[in-house]
C-alpha cells in the first residue's frame, strides 16, 4: 500500500542533461578564472585548461565509480558537436588573406597531412614489424589508419599565443589556413582508410581500389566545397527576403550551414569543407542584409557553439584518460611521438622548401621552425581515435593512449614552449617610444609604406581580384543583396557607431583638450617652457588611441572569444558597404 | 636605364633605378602600364585607380610625393605634370631595402636619402624648412580618422610635437629665440634613434628573384 511520499528523488530521469551541463559550467567556470589572471592567456593555449578541467572531471567519475554519460559515440561526433567547431572556424576566416595566400596553404595543409599521414603510419608498421615489441597483429593498413588520425593537428589553439607575440601576417595565416583545412582532409583520409579495412580479406586490395581511393580523395574534397557554395548562395538570396522577421535571420544562417554539411555527408562527401565552403560564400552577403541585431547574435551564437562542443570534446578526453582502458606499450607510444615529431619536420622543410620557390615573400628558416613547433595535437585526433570500431581493430585501446600521449605532451609542453619560443627566435626590438614626434613619424611611415605598397600591386593578385570584384558587383549583389535598404537601419547603424566613438573619447578624457597649456599664436616656436612629461603622456595618448589605423595587416583571431575591436571595424566595413549599395540602387 | 648620379653633389653614388633585377622591373612595368592604362605616363589622376589608397590618411601626400620635383631629381621644388616609367622607378628605388653587405658609406647615404624623401613630405613648400604650419598639416590629416578631435587638439599636439623638436636640436632656447623650422640636419638627428631600414622599404622590392606570384 503506497503512500504518496511528499519528496521524491529521481536522479536518473535528469542525469544525462544534468552532468552534460554540470560538464559546461564548470569548463565555463575554469575559463573565467583562467582569464581573469591577465598573464595567462598568453602564456599557454586555452585548450591546456579545458585538459585539465576534463581530467579534473574524469578523476571525480572515477572515484565515485560512476558511470560516465554516453557524450561521445560516432553519430553524435560526428553530426553534432564537429560541425559548430567547423563553421565558426570557416566564418572568422580573413576571406582576402585567405585567398591571397590560397596556393602555399593548399600545398600546405593537403600534402603536408597526406604526407605526414603516410610516413607515420609506414615508420610505425616498420616499427611493428620488430618481434620485441609484440606489436606483430598491427597490420599496415592499421597503422596507416593510425597515421592519419595521428596527424590531424589543431594549431588554432596556439593562435592566441601567436597573436600577442605579434608573428607575421603569412606565418599567420598559413597555420590558420592549415587547423581549417587540416579536419577535413585528415577526416576524408580517416574514412577512405576505415573504407578499406572494411575489405575484409588484405589481400584483396588491388591497384586499382588505390587509384580509386585517390581519386574518391579528391572527388569528396571538390566536391565538399562545391556543396557548400551552392548552399552560402542560397542562404545569403534569402536572407534579402528577411527584413520583416529579421528574428530568424539567425536561424537561416545557422539551418543553411547545417543542412550544407548533412547534404554532402548523405553523399559522402566531404561535410567538413562543405560547412567550411559554405561559411565563406555567405559572410560578405549575408552581414550586410541581416540587421545589425541579427549579425551580433549571429557571431556570439557561433561561438558559443562550438565553444560547448569543443568543452565537451575536451572533457571526455579527461574522462578517458582516468581509467582502466589503457593499454600501455612502450614501444608503440615512444615511437608514435618520435615519428610525428620527425615526420613533421620533414614535411615542413621540404613541402616549404618548394614552395619557397614560387612565392613572392619566402618563408625564412624561423618561419619554417615556428610552423614545425605549432604541430598541437587537439581533440580532432582524439575524437577520431575514440571513435575506431572495435570490430576492426582489436588493439584499440592501444591506439587511444598512444594518441592521449601525443596530445598531452604537444599541448603541454609545446603549447606553453611557443610562445617563448616565438618571441626568442623573432629578436624584437624595443621601441620605446618616449616623444610625440616618434609617435608622429612612425604612423606616418607606416602609412606611407601602406600607401606605396597598394600602388605598386603590392598583392600581386590584383588582377584576379579585380575581375572578381567586377563580377561580383554587377551580378552577385544585384541578386543576393537587399534593394531599399530601410534608412533606419543605416541610421541606428552610423549612431552606434557615433556612440561608441563618443564613450570611447569619454573615456580617454579628450574632451578635457584644454589640459595644454600651450600658447595658440605663432607662426614661430618662441622657447618658452619644455612641456612637461605628464602633457607629452597625454598628447601620446590622444596620438596613439586616434590616429587613424594603419590597416591592420594582421588578422586578428581568436578562437575562444571575439574582439571587442573587431566588431566596431566590421561594424564600420558593413556600413560602408550598405551605404554603397544604397546608392547603387538609387542610380 | 643608364645609372643616375646625385644630383646635390654628395660623394658616393646612389644608384637610383640601376639597383633593380630585370624581374623587378618586369613587374613594375606591368603595374606601371595597369595604371597609366597603357600610356607611356602617369598623371595624377591615374592614382584614383587605386582602391585601397582611398582609406589612406596621407593619400594626397604619398601621391603629391610621386610628381615631387625633389624626388626625382629634376629641380628643387615644384611639380611634375606627370611622369614615365623611369621617373616611377626613381620614385621606387626609395623603397628598397637597405643591403647592409654595401659597408658603412652605402648604408649611411641609402638612409640619408630615405629620410629625404621623408622631409620632402613634409616641407610641402620646398622652402627646406617644415615650418610650424606644415607640422600642423600633418597632425591634421593622421588624426583625420576620428571626426571628433577638434582641430584645436591637433594644433595643440602639432606645437608641443615643434617644441619637442626644437628642444632636441637647439637646446634650450631663450625666451626671445625664435625657432624657424626644421631643417634637414634637425630632421636626422630626430630619426636618429628610429631605424628607418627595418620600416621604409617594401618587401616586394627584395632582392631575391621572384617567379611567379603565389
Amino acid at each position: 500500500d503506497e503512500r504518496i511520499s511528499v519528496f521524491e528523488l529521481d536522479y536518473d530521469y535528469v542525469q544525462i542533461p544534468y552532468e552534460v551541463t554540470l560538464w559546461i559550467l564548470l569548463a565555463s567556470l575554469a575559463k573565467i578564472g583562467f582569464h581573469l589572471y591577465h598573464r595567462l592567456p598568453h602564456l599557454m593555449p586555452e585548450s591546456c585548461l579545458l585538459i585539465l578541467v576534463g581530467v579534473l572531471v574524469g578523476a571525480i567519475i572515477f572515484g565515485t565509480d560512476h558511470k560516465s554519460p554516453p557524450v561521445m559515440d560516432s553519430s553524435i561526433y560526428f553530426l553534432y558537436l564537429l560541425p559548430p567547431i567547423v563553421l565558426e572556424g570557416g566564418y572568422f576566416m580573413p576571406t582576402r588573406p585567405f585567398f591571397e595566400n590560397l596556393g602555399s596553404i593548399l600545398w600546405w595543409a593537403g600534402l603536408g597531412s597526406l604526407v605526414n599521414a603516410f610516413g607515420i603510419g609506414l615508420s610505425l608498421y616498420l616499427v611493428c614489424q620488430v618481434q620485441a615489441f609484440g606489436l606483430g597483429d598491427v597490420n599496415l593498413l592499421q597503422n596507416l589508419l593510425f597515421g592519419s588520425l595521428i596527424s590531424a593537428v589543431d594549431p588554432a589553439a596556439v593562435l592566441a599565443v601567436f597573436e600577442e607575440a605579434r608573428v607575421n601576417e603569412q606565418l599567420y595565416l598559413i597555420i590558420f589556413g592549415e587547423a581549417l583545412l587540416n579536419d577535413g582532409i585528415s577526416v576524408v583520409l580517416y574514412n577512405i582508410l576505415i573504407a578499406f579495412t572494411k575489405m575484409h580479406k588484405f589481400e584483396d586490395i588491388e591497384a586499382v581500389d588505390i587509384l580509386a581511393g585517390c581519386a574518391r580523395f579528391v572527388i569528396v574534397g571538390v566536391g565538399g566545397v562545391l556543396f557548400g557554395v551552392v548552399f552560402g548562395f542560397i542562404s545569403a538570396f534569402i536572407t534579402r527576403f528577411t527584413q520583416n522577421i529579421s528574428a530568424i535571420e539567425p536561424l537561416i544562417v545557422f539551418m543553411f550551414s547545417y543542412l550544407s554539411y548533412l547534404a554532402a555527408e548523405t553523399l559522402y562527401l566531404s561535410g567538413i569543407l562543405a560547412i567550411t565552403a559554405c561559411a565563406v560564400t555567405m559572410k560578405k552577403y549575408v552581414e550586410e542584409n541581416v540587421s545589425q541585431k541579427s549579425y551580433t547574435t549571429i557571431k556570439y551564437f557561433m561561438k558559443m557553439l562550438s565553444s560547448v562542443s569543443e568543452t565537451l570534446i575536451f572533457i571526455f578526453m579527461g574522462v578517458s584518460t582516468v581509467g582502466k582502458n589503457h593499454e600501455w606499450n612502450w614501444a608503440f607510444i615512444c615511437f608514435t611521438l618520435v615519428f610525428c615529431q620527425i615526420w613533421r619536420a620533414i614535411s615542413v622543410f621540404a613541402l616549404f622548401y618548394v614552395s619557397n620557390q614560387f612565392r613572392t615573400f619566402p618563408f625564412s628558416i624561423k618561419d619554417q621552425c615556428i610552423i614545425f613547433y605549432s604541430g598541437v595535437r587537439g581533440a580532432g585526433s582524439f575524437s577520431l581515435a575514440f571513435l575506431l570500431p572495435l570490430s576492426l581493430f582489436p588493439r584499440k585501446k592501444m591506439f587511444v593512449t598512444a594518441t592521449l600521449v601525443v596530445i598531452y605532451f604537444t599541448t603541454f609542453i609545446q603549447g606553453i614552449t611557443i610562445g617563448p619560443l616565438v618571441r626568442y627566435l623573432d629578436v624584437k626590438k624595443t621601441n620605446k617610444k618616449e616623444s610625440i614626434n616618434e609617435e608622429l613619424h612612425i604612423r606616418l611611415m607606416d602609412h606611407l609604406k601602406a600607401g606605396i605598397e597598394d600602388v605598386c600591386g603590392h598583392w600581386s593578385h590584383y588582377q584576379v581580384r579585380d575581375k572578381f570584384k567586377k563580377f561580383d558587383h554587377r551580378y552577385l549583389r544585384k541578386i543576393l543583396i537587399r534593394k531599399n535598404l530601410p534608412k533606419s537601419s543605416i541610421v541606428s547603424l552610423y549612431k552606434k557607431l557615433e556612440m561608441k566613438q563618443a564613450i570611447e573619447m569619454v573615456e580617454t578624457g579628450i574632451l578635457s583638450s584644454t589640459a595644454f597649456s600651450v600658447p595658440q599664436q605663432a607662426q614661430r616656436i618662441q622657447g618658452i617652457k619644455r612641456l612637461s612629461p605628464e602633457d607629452v603622456e597625454s598628447m601620446r595618448d590622444i596620438l596613439t588611441r586616434n590616429m587613424y589605423q594603419v590597416r591592420q595587416r594582421t588578422p586578428s583571431y581568436n578562437k575562444y572569444n571575439l574582439k571587442p575591436q573587431t566588431s566596431e571595424k566590421q561594424a564600420k566595413e558593413i556600413l560602408i558597404r550598405r551605404q554603397n549599395t544604397f546608392r547603387e540602387s538609387r542610380k | 636605364l643608364g645609372g643616375r648620379c646625385c644630383v646635390s653633389g654628395h660623394s658616393g653614388y646612389w644608384e637610383g633605378a640601376e639597383g633593380f633585377s630585370s624581374d623587378q622591373i618586369e613587374q613594375l612595368h606591368r603595374r606601371f602600364k595597369q595604371l597609366s592604362g597603357d600610356q607611356p605616363t602617369i598623371r595624377k589622376e591615374n592614382f584614383n585607380n587605386v582602391p585601397d589608397l582611398e582609406l589612406n590618411p596621407i593619400r594626397s601626400k604619398i601621391v603629391r610625393a610621386f610628381f615631387d620635383n625633389r624626388n626625382l631629381r629634376k629641380g628643387p621644388s615644384g611639380l611634375a605634370d606627370e611622369i614615365n616609367f623611369e621617373d616611377f622607378l626613381t620614385i621606387m628605388s626609395y623603397f628598397r631595402p637597405i643591403d647592409t653587405s654595401m659597408g658603412e658609406e652605402q648604408v649611411e647615404l641609402s638612409r640619408k636619402e630615405k629620410l629625404r624623401f621623408l622631409f620632402h613630405m613634409y616641407d610641402s613648400d620646398s622652402d627646406g624648412r617644415i615650418t610650424l604650419e606644415e607640422y600642423r598639416n600633418v597632425v591634421e590629416e593622421l588624426l583625420s580618422g576620428n571626426p571628433h578631435i577638434e582641430k584645436e587638439s591637433a594644433r595643440s599636439i602639432a606645437d608641443g610635437a615643434m617644441m619637442e623638436a626644437a628642444s632636441v636640436c637647439v637646446g634650450q632656447m631663450e625666451p626671445d629665440q625664435v625657432y624657424e623650422g626644421i631643417t634637414f640636419e634637425d630632421f636626422l638627428k630626430i630619426w636618429q634613434g628610429i631605424d628607418i631600414e627595418t620600416k621604409m622599404h617594401v618587401r616586394f622590392l627584395n632582392m631575391e628573384t621572384m617567379a611567379l606570384c603565389h
